[in-house]
């Protein structure tokens, strides 16, 4: 167990492993979650954290074991509600760094009307979405985000459902931070992990996770050497939206329509591209529609990766305690003895 | 030319109208005005479901049952002396429960033909004409007519006017019960300070009121109801819920917490969110929840993060919530979950009062999951009840139920307040930093059974918490058989060891032994109160207990139910408590049972248990 800080209080400098319980990891070899644990006890070193400070809440799945690994405050809650329990620990202490740890099942199916508003109110969190389009603990039924046809235990014919998609969800509920990586690009995930923690403000990060059990290689195209380039569009603010091997393709904002453009070409050139701007919700929201399958030929959209849209909100937990603060100003402190008498009395002698 | 005061030693009256004739406010206003006066009094508001039904329609009828004298009151009362109906469909609803002579107080202007089709009389039948209205006093005014006149010169549109139909009829009570119309008009005066043309013809209508008594020729008979003897001391007026309120917030004040709130409307818990939501210079944080799930949900991490978390719901929104007190059971974090009771099942009667919940609070949840039950039996109980949930809940490190329903709610009664200082301070405290840097056990636990509340924040506690079995000591994860067995009789043994730090069950009133024992809870309350004192002063050796502990139970109950004859459990449900009584001690207990959405009537007891002792 780490000792925060010595006897004078001073926090000791720790190292990745310092965030590591002495608990099994009991994840299945090769799950994607274990990359995602190393960068996130890698960052909470980097930035310095304090594991006294810091809490992970989640719900319930694969994904939702991590509170165990990490040696910080850890609440492992209920299927779907972990934003809930966050919400109440947030109120009641706005100081702590909190994490909630979530799922695709648990955050957009069972969880799905605590995400939305978690975002709206804009607690001061960190919510990473573990995304493996499947249901991991309960063996491998399809989730909301699974694609069309899916065939799994629960749907041997093909499963019949839409797909979410959760950053068009994520902007569609006013989230004042909203990102996606994945757990095979460590780097661009510690990166985006580092991003999220800044923000003020409940931050989306959407991570694409293996599970190699039940849904083996569901990211494979974006992830894998030779397709990534191809499928794949890294955000960054302030630079024209290239990709491809030679990033020799970009993408060109014909009115609200995004159409992929070959620059070797010779038509539009690199000047002429779609400049990401994260401050820009309305262009997040044409970012965030880049959903195609990537098998859908030379035209198909690549997906992006990297933060879609970021702004400032005022937190909730801080307007709960500004407000506090405030009636206590104009009314005072409140008295007990007031409050027992309340408004009229009388008195029997 | 006036009559002499007559003096009543009580008066039952029913203020009854449809939705938008103002009857609560009316009643409410009336009962305030008795409350100073110095009377006992009990209230019952009785709401339709709709909130502005089909106006004119039995569905859309309001009433508002108040009983006051100059003895004790406990309870609303079976049959009103006085009945004020302001419309046809009121007169229909309640005329049935005027008792034999009682006084029929009835707005004219109520009466023509599409409000006598709307309450569905026959074609033919107007009541006011007929035999309906035989062997009682009936005094008719044509109250929408007279407002009008009264309040001619405002400039206030006809609608408008015919709002202060009620403070006519107010003002003529205020004169009727020879009270002056100081307390109104104080109310008046501050709920429209910003409305000068209202408040004016509020208070025209209430004088017009007042004066109609002096100028009539017949019925200017006065009545007068002195003081009730009650104990000295300051008093006010205090309804169920904000009883609830006052509770908490003197709760966690004592104890030194923050108070978290979270909770989502329904009906009649509602209020409890309302009244909390104002009182933020008390460091009350309050958090209006997506849905009852989010409430609970947010409770606990307040709690898990130092606060103490409360929820409230009714029956419905408790069924949501039982995962995460389970939860909560497993985590062993303090919580407080209110669940005002409704008629049910499923949505029911929303605005009706029942004690069906019961079973739900003891047994409503997955697995072995054991937690302490305390009920409200009147609406000032409702303080010391939910003080007593908070206490426990901290001090034994546990979820508590906290029962109550919509009867002790929304009625009012007399409350002799207490001094804050008192109200002795309550222990608590967070686990702290080891000085020896030994590991933090999460699960070990102190003489009750109780874990340490050790909350993030801390240096040196870091520890993780969940819903899976844990390890006894340690709290990490087990699937060890033997240790599932341990802990769940662990968390039972946790919960009935609270029976050592709540008082001895008492009898309130009657025998401390006998024939027959009324074993109630909840809001059964007053009407055990007056029906053993009938009985006692019959001769019979009838004792009333009742209790606010429903799991664990006091520890001498047994002792004290084997000390009569036969028990008797009146309960406004199926029979529960019967059930849990039976199951725990085998003892042959009584149901009687009334499942209507309304309080048990003196008489329906009365009869039931008279017939009981008199087989002996
Ligand atoms: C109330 C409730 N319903 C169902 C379950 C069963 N359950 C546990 S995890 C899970 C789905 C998890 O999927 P996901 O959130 O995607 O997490 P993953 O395991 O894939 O990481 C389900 C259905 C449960 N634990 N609780
Ligand atoms: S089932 Fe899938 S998600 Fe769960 S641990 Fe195994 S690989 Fe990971
Ligand atoms: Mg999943």
């Amino acid at each position: 167990m780490a000792i925060d800080s010595n006897p004078n209080g001073v926090p000791y400098t720790l190292k990745a492993k310092d965030f590591a319980t002495d608990q099994d990891v009991r994840w299945c070899p090769g799950c994607g979650d274990y990359s995602i644990l190393k960068q996130v006890q890698t960052v909470m070193a980097d930035l310095g954290k304090q594991p006294h400070e810091t809490v992970f809440v989640s719900g319930i799945g694969c994904s939702s074991r991590f509170p165990y690994y990490m040696e910080t405050y850890g609440l492992h809650s209920i299927h779907g509600r972990a934003p809930a329990f966050a919400s109440g620990l947030k109120i009641a202490n706005p100081n702590l760094s909190v994490w909630v740890i979530t799922g695709d099942g648990d955050a957009l199916s069972i969880g799905g009307n605590h995400f939305m508003h978690l975002l709206r109110r804009n607690f001061d969190l960190n919510l990473l979405l573990f995304n493996n389009q499947i249901y991991g603990l309960t063996k491998g039924q399809y989730s909301p985000t699974s694609e069309e046809h899916k065939k799994t235990p629960s749907t041997p014919y093909g499963s019949i459902d839409h797909p979410v998609n959760p950053i068009a969800l994520a902007l569609g509920s006013d989230a004042t931070f909203v990102a996606r990586s994945m757990d095979r690009d460590p780097k661009h995930l510690k990166d985006m992990l580092v991003r999220a923690d800044a923000h003020r403000g409940t931050s989306f990060l959407e991570i694409y996770q293996n599970c190699n059990i039940f849904n083996d290689g569901a990211f494979e195209v974006f992830t894998e050497k030779d397709s990534k380039p191809d499928t794949t569009l890294l955000l960054e603010s302030g630079q024209p939206l290239v990709f491809g091997k030679e990033r020799e393709k970009g993408i060109y904002l014909d009115g609200f329509t995004p159409r992929v453009v070959d620059l070797a070409a010779g038509g539009l050139t690199k000047d002429d591209l779609w400049v990401h701007d994260d401050t820009d919700q309305l262009k997040a929201n044409i970012l965030a529609r880049f959903f195609d399958s990537p098998t859908e030929g030379a035209n198909a959209l690549p997906r992006p990766f990297g933060v879609f849209y970021q702004t400032d909100r005022p937190c909730y937990e801080e307007q709960v305690h500004q407000q506090l603060n405030a009636t206590i100003s104009s009314l005072g402190e409140g008295d007990l003895d007031k409050l027992l008498a309340g408004g009229s009395t009388w008195e029997i002698k | 030319m006036t009559t002499p005061i007559q003096e009543k030693q009580a008066v039952i009256i029913k203020f009854a109208g449809d939705s938008g004739d103002g009857m609560q406010l009316t009643g409410g206003l009336f009962t305030d005005d008795t409350a100073i006066s110095g009377s006992d009094l009990a209230t019952f508001p009785d709401f339709p479901a709709e909130i502005r039904a089909p106006v004119g329609t039995i569905a859309g009828v309001s009433g508002f049952q108040l009983h006051f004298g100059s003895q004790r009151i406990y309870t609303p009362g079976d049959r009103f002396d006085v009945l004020v109906a302001m419309n046809a469909a009121a007169l229909k609803v309640n005329i049935k429960l005027v008792r034999k002579g009682g006084t029929v107080i009835i707005n004219e202007d109520g009466f023509d033909s599409k409000n006598l089709r709307l309450a569905k009389y026959d074609e033919s039948q107007n009541p006011l004409d007929d035999n309906t209205l035989e062997g009682f006093e009936v005094i008719k005014i044509p109250v929408t007519k007279m407002t009008r006149e009264a309040i001619s010169e405002s400039t206030l549109g006809t609608k408008e006017k015919d709002r202060c139909k009620n403070m006519y009829v107010l003002g003529f009570l205020l004169w009727r019960y020879n009270r002056s119309m100081d307390t109104t008009m104080k109310f008046l005066t501050s709920k429209f300070k910003n409305k000068p043309e209202i408040l004016d013809a509020n208070h025209k209508a209430l004088m017009a009121g007042y004066h109609l008594g002096d100028t009539m020729e017949e019925f200017n008979d006065r009545y007068t109801v002195k003081p009730a003897q009650l104990a000295p001391g300051k008093y006010r007026s205090i309804m169920g819920n904000d009883a609830i309120v006052l509770g908490l917030i003197t709760a966690t004040k004592k104890l030194g917490l923050p108070l978290f709130y979270g909770s989502y409307p329904i009906t009649p818990a509602s209020s409890i969110l309302h009244s909390l939501s104002k009182y933020k210079n008390y460091g009350v944080r309050t958090f209006q929840a997506e849905d009852e799930i989010a409430a609970v949900a947010s409770a606990i991490g307040a709690s898990y993060g130092g606060s103490l978390g409360i929820t409230g719901t009714s029956g419905p929104g408790l069924a949501l919530k039982g995962e995460a007190i389970g939860l909560a059971v497993m985590l062993e974090l303090p919580l407080v979950v209110i669940d005002v009771q409704r008629g049910g099942p499923s949505t029911g009667l929303p605005t009706k009062t029942e004690q069906s919940d019961l079973m739900q609070a003891l047994y409503g949840r997955n697995g072995e999951c054991p937690l302490p039950v305390v009920s409200c039996s009147k609406p000032s109980d409702c303080f010391e009840a939910a003080m007593e949930a908070c206490r426990i809940a901290v001090q034994h490190m546990t979820p508590v139920i906290l029962l109550s329903d919509g009867y002790i709610a929304n009625g009012a009664e007399p409350w002799r307040y207490p001094k804050a200082s008192d109200i002795p301070e309550m222990k608590v405290s967070f686990a702290k930093q080891q000085d020896d840097g030994s590991h933090f056990m999460p699960y070990q636990r102190d003489e009750k059974l109780a874990r340490a509340w050790a909350i993030p924040g801390t240096p040196g506690l870091v520890h993780r918490v969940g819903g899976i079995e844990k390890e006894d000591v340690t709290g990490n994860i087990s699937y060890d058989p033997a240790n599932h067995e341990h802990m769940v009789k662990t968390r039972e043994r946790k919960v009935e060891m609270i029976a050592d730090y709540i008082p001895e069950q008492k009898i309130e009133s009657g025998h401390e032994s006998g024939s027959l024992l009324l074993l109630g809870w909840g809001s059964t309350f007053g009407v055990c109160e007056s029906v053993t004192n009938s009985l006692t002063q019959l001769g019979y050796s009838v004792g009333h207990a009742h209790l606010r502990y429903l799991r664990p139970f006091p520890r001498n109950l047994e002792e004290l139910m084997r000390r009569f004859d036969k028990v008797v459990i009146p309960e406004i449900n199926n029979g529960q408590l019967v059930k849990v009584i039976r199951d725990k001690y085998l003892l042959p207990a009584v149901p009687f049972n009334k499942i209507q959405g309304t309080p048990i009537a003196h008489e329906e007891l009365f009869d039931f248990a008279l017939n009981l002792v008199d087989k002996g």
